[in-house]
């Protein structure tokens, strides 16, 4: 039946939570994807993307706006009991030994002791924990409690397997482990759900999970679009097909205006979004970048850096928007601005930070006039925040003034003084000389 | 469940066995600890029940020394009986708090007030309404004595059980929802355990307040009636009237053995458990204590646990199906209108209750002595001024010099901790005395007895903020050679300043229900008065004079309420967010 074949649907779910300065902040927009049986499927998406939120909708623990998702043809109206769960954090309660871990969801169920215990052993075997039933949680390391979590969710044999950001606190090489141990137990046929649901925002992880790769947009959230992985398992990183897989996201996830597969993308009049970067970080970039010949794949870069979406793509976004970088085919190019800016002294690059910044972020110079324009030549946090909050949710609008602050200050557009939370005209100085 | 990780704990991580231990000593010292503890339970109890009607045959109190024993008993079993009232209390309360948000609207605010109201006002109120409950029994007066001490405990327990389910790891709370843990279930595997050790070291900080309440408690004058229960704090106040200086010292005596019994019977080792339900799941040392480490090398208790192990899973399975989670939890917000309807209606009968207390007042006691209350209200402020001034300047520079050796702080801590718990009103005769022999008058001589009890949390607590301050600051102060008042003022004094506003808080708390004991002290037959709010309402507690009673102490808590919004709030405020270290 081709019903039962989907395990689990979305349908046009949107979610949205109200802005405290009215208005609503859109989180996922008309979001669908299907899940069905024996395959994996991963959801790819910067930080505020809304990919947790969607997990959690599906998994029926958070309820949409609007729409609704379907449980093999059935509506969801509360937890998803055809659904386990595999956390960030592990979610391991420290009083409980591995074992009672394990079977907390068999136990939650009614199941008798005896057949919990049975599964839980099992299962824990499974993941290479035999011997450790009586340990509590703060003996084991990180990786050995991850796979506690993978116990536990195994026992419950679901449908889908959830699994948020799983191996994202977990050092490198314990990350690199157990990933490959569970597409193993995958490629094995001996896993314990129909399907594999995975949130991440680590490309290559993506790609050497997943069958299907479901790309999300941010700011709304939505569905850019979806990648068939067709590489046949087990999968080489260093394979030209892989390689090239995850050279086309990249460029995808620089480049928010593209298209993905065949989806037009909406052209969104948006308030411009500060990129989460701070001048540190965007500066350390141009010089490395500057460093390698001016051009660099931004694949290499992350790996290089050992640093992941949302640690690198930031700073290029940021770079981008400020022209000091372009970004095309997954590489990232220094431009001419930005190689002055790299090579600069202290003076000069504040001086062309700040030309770049009010030429590119209109935010920043309506900030100055409006500081210049009063007589005391100062205003207060809370006036720009009653802007930013028309636009992003609470935290979002404290985290795009403390972008601005950071950007601001260093362009030497204005001062701050954080325990007054009010911003200041800059004291006139001599003009310093400049080179060049 | 709570017992297989018992016997896995006692086998230190090894898979459980059925290896059979066998008895020994401490399977001795167990067993016998035990059934004195039970006997004496039970004996003490039976004695409360002694028929009794007011004010013909009341317990009168002897003061051999003799007596104490029995005497101490009964007052720790009262108190043991309001911690357990407290925590059944804080269970309900908070949980319902942290769990409704329109519940929450209405009961933290009632908890802010409650925590400010003076307790001892209430007294002649709660007195009189469980004497008529208990008609003929000594219940009624014990009953009034718990209360009081309930009053004194369970506000602070209270509001640490709310914070700790509030802050509930998000995931955690994901993980019990996704795997559908009934309500009973969620509440013992994780709520509860994630507030343990809040709960015990607030119980702790609590229970210690008690004693004073005890004291104060257990000997009243209510409507010109003398109420006395069989109580260490009868006893003193049996001594301070007949102006006995022997009996008075075994009382304290007395009074400092109990203390340091229950901290190594019962808190220690209660602190030494609960540690292990830190939520932070790091390899660090475990707590040991040899009371904890003689129980678990006994085999009475595991036997004793297998057998009652299947009676405990047999409830806690019934329980969990009693409080399953629905299937179905999606619901739709809740509509605006019925929140708007729930915040006018609460409006409403606050100010429906505000209005009529104040008409009562006004109209029984005139605006002339509404003034009259609010200056002496007034003069009762200065005082806790005063005080609080005084014990900062005397007891910070101390504390910070305790905080910072390690050394001394080992020695001090449980001796400031001791001297916290103490009630201070069993030393008020010597310094009455002290006061009459020279001439003093109470005006000022109640600043000194109200600092007696409320002092030692401000020391505590700047000690505490003085052992936060990280070395390496105080390193870095050393090597550029910041020192003394610049030191003061650059490192130690923002260092310790969110530690000083919650030790100032608690300390002006207290002064401030010390004061209706502090204000009126007398030795013998000879009684001082000073002017102020608390010897009102003494005064009118004696009496009986209702109005008055209502008047006095609804003053006093609008003057707690108010310093706190005006004066408290702003200043933690400031400490979270500017003074805050890391």
């Amino acid at each position: 039946m081709d019903q039962n074949s989907n395990l689990l649907t979305a349908e046009k779910v949107v979610k949205s939570f109200p802005l405290p300065a009215g208005g609503e902040q859109t989180v996922l927009e008309e979001v669908s994807v299907n899940i069905v049986q024996a395959e994996i499927v991963a959801l790819l998406g910067r930080s505020g993307s809304g990919k947790s939120t969607l997990l959690r909708i599906l998994a029926g623990l958070v309820e949409p706006t609007s729409g609704r998702v379907l449980r093999q043809g059935v509506p969801l109206e509360g937890p998803n009991s055809g659904v386990a769960m595999v956390f960030q954090s592990f979610a391991l309660l420290p009083w409980l030994t591995v074992q009672e871990n394990a079977e907390l969801g068999l136990f939650a169920r009614g199941v008798p002791k005896d057949v919990c215990e049975k599964e839980a052993i099992h299962a824990l075997g499974m993941v290479g924990l035999e011997g450790f039933e009586g340990a509590y949680p703060k003996e084991l390391s990180g990786g050995m409690r991850q796979r506690v979590g993978f116990a536990r969710a195994f026992v419950m044999k679901p449908d889908v397997l959830m699994m948020d950001e799983p191996f994202s606190a977990l050092d490198v090489l314990t990350a690199e482990n157990l990933r490959g141990e569970i597409s193993d137990l995958w490629e094995r046929g001996a896993f314990p759900a129909k399907s594999v649901l995975l949130v991440t925002h680590n490309i290559e992880e993506a790609v050497l999970l997943a069958d299907r790769i479901v790309i999300l947009g941010a700011n709304p959230g939505l569905i850019r679009g979806e990648v068939r992985v067709e590489i046949p398992r087990p999968r080489d990183k260093k394979g030209p097909r892989f390689v090239a897989l995850v050279d086309y996201i990249y460029t995808v996830m620089t480049n928010p205006q593209a298209p993905v597969g065949d989806i037009p993308t909406k052209q969104s009049d948006r308030f411009l979004m500060l990129p989460h970067a701070r001048v540190g970080g965007i500066s350390g970039l141009l010089e490395i970048v500057a460093d390698r010949g001016g051009r660099e794949d931004l694949p290499k870069l992350a790996e290089s850096l050992r640093l992941e979406v949302d640690d690198l793509l930031p700073a290029v976004d940021a770079s981008n928007m400020l022209g000091f970088a372009t970004v095309s085919q997954g590489d990232v190019m220094i431009t001419d601005i930005g190689q002055q800016f790299a090579a600069a002294d202290v003076h000069r690059s504040h001086h062309i930070f700040k030309e770049q910044l009010l030429k590119n972020v209109p935010f920043a110079s309506t900030v100055v006039e409006t500081i210049n324009q009063k007589k005391n030549g100062r205003i207060g946090k809370e006036f720009l925040l009653d802007i930013l909050d028309e636009h992003f949710s609470e935290s979002e609008a404290e985290r795009q003034f403390q972008t601005l602050v950071d950007w601001g200050r260093y362009a030497q557009l204005f001062e701050y003084d954080a325990s007054e939370e009010r911003l200041y005209k800059v004291e006139e100085d001599e003009p310093t000389s400049f080179e060049g | 469940m709570p017992l297989t990780a018992w016997r896995n704990w006692s086998f230190s991580s090894q898979p459980s066995d059925s290896k059979r231990p066998s008895l020994g000593l401490p399977d001795l010292a167990v067993g016998l600890g035990v059934l004195t503890t039970l006997y004496l339970i039970a004996h003490i109890g039976s004695e409360s029940l002694v028929k009794f009607k007011p004010p013909d045959i009341i317990p009168s109190i002897s003061l051999n020394p003799r007596n104490l024993p029995n005497y101490a008993a009964r007052s720790t079993l009262r108190m043991f009986l309001a911690l357990i009232a407290s925590t059944l209390f804080t269970f309900i309360y908070g949980y319902v708090a942290a769990r409704s948000k329109r519940a929450e609207r209405l009961l933290i605010p009632l908890l802010d007030i409650l925590q400010s109201v003076p307790v001892l006002g209430f007294l002649s109120v709660t007195v009189t309404a469980f004497i008529a409950l208990f008609r003929g029994s000594l219940l009624g007066l014990e009953a009034a004595a718990i209360f009081a001490i309930f009053t004194g405990q369970a506000w602070n327990m209270t509001f640490s059980f709310y914070q700790s389910l509030r802050a509930v790891p998000h995931e955690l709370d994901e993980m019990s929802s996704l795997y559908r843990l009934s309500r009973w279930e969620r509440f013992t595997r994780l709520e509860l355990p994630a507030s343990v050790i809040g709960l015990v070291w607030n119980g702790m900080m609590s229970f210690g307040g008690g004693w004073f309440f005890l004291a104060a408690s257990e000997a009243i004058s209510v409507l010109n009636r003398q109420y006395t229960l069989p109580g260490l704090g009868s006893y003193v106040t049996a001594a301070v009237q007949a102006k006995d200086f022997t009996a008075l010292a075994w009382a304290i005596g007395t009074m400092i053995l109990v203390i340091l019994l229950i901290d190594q019977f019962f808190w220690k080792p209660l602190v030494t458990v609960a540690d292990r339900y830190k939520l932070e799941i790091t390899a660090g040392e475990e707590r040991r204590f040899w009371l904890v480490d003689l129980w678990r090398s006994a085999s009475l208790p595991q036997y004793a646990g297998r057998l009652i192990q299947p009676l405990i899973r047999t409830i806690d399975r019934r329980l969990s199906k009693a409080t399953a989670v629905p299937a179905k939890t999606h619901h739709r917000e809740p509509s605006k209108w019925a929140d708007r309807l729930y915040n006018s209606v609460l409006i409403l009968i606050s100010a429906a209750l505000l209005f009529a207390a104040t008409r009562f007042v006004l109209s029984e006691v005139g605006l002339r002595e509404v003034g009259h209350a609010a200056k002496l209200g007034l003069l009762t402020g200065a005082r806790v001024l005063v005080l609080l001034v005084f014990s900062t300047l005397v007891w910070t520079p101390i504390g910070v010099l305790i905080g910072f050796s390690p050394k001394l702080a080992r020695v001090c801590q449980p001796l400031v901790q001791i001297l916290a718990s103490f009630p201070a009103n069993f030393v008020f005769p010597f310094a009455t005395l002290g006061f009459i022999k020279a001439g003093i008058t109470l005006n000022w001589g109640s600043m000194l007895l109200m600092a007696m009890g409320a002092q030692w949390y401000l020391l505590f607590n700047v000690i505490g903020g003085a052992q936060s301050i990280p070395n390496e600051l105080r390193e870095m102060a050393a090597s550029i050679g910041l020192k003394g008042i610049r030191q003061w003022r650059a490192l130690i004094g923002p260092g310790i300043f969110s530690s000083w506003v919650t030790g100032a808080i608690t300390a002006s708390g207290g002064a401030w229900n010390a004061s209706i004991v502090a204000e009126i002290v007398s030795w013998g037959n000879t009684t001082l008065k000073a002017n102020g709010l608390g010897a009102y309402i003494a005064d009118a507690t004696t009496q009986g004079d209702w109005p008055r009673i209502v008047l006095g102490v609804g003053l006093m808590s609008l003057f707690v309420v108010g310093l706190n919004r005006l004066v408290w709030r702003p200043l933690y405020d400031l400490a979270e967010n500017k003074y805050r270290l890391g």
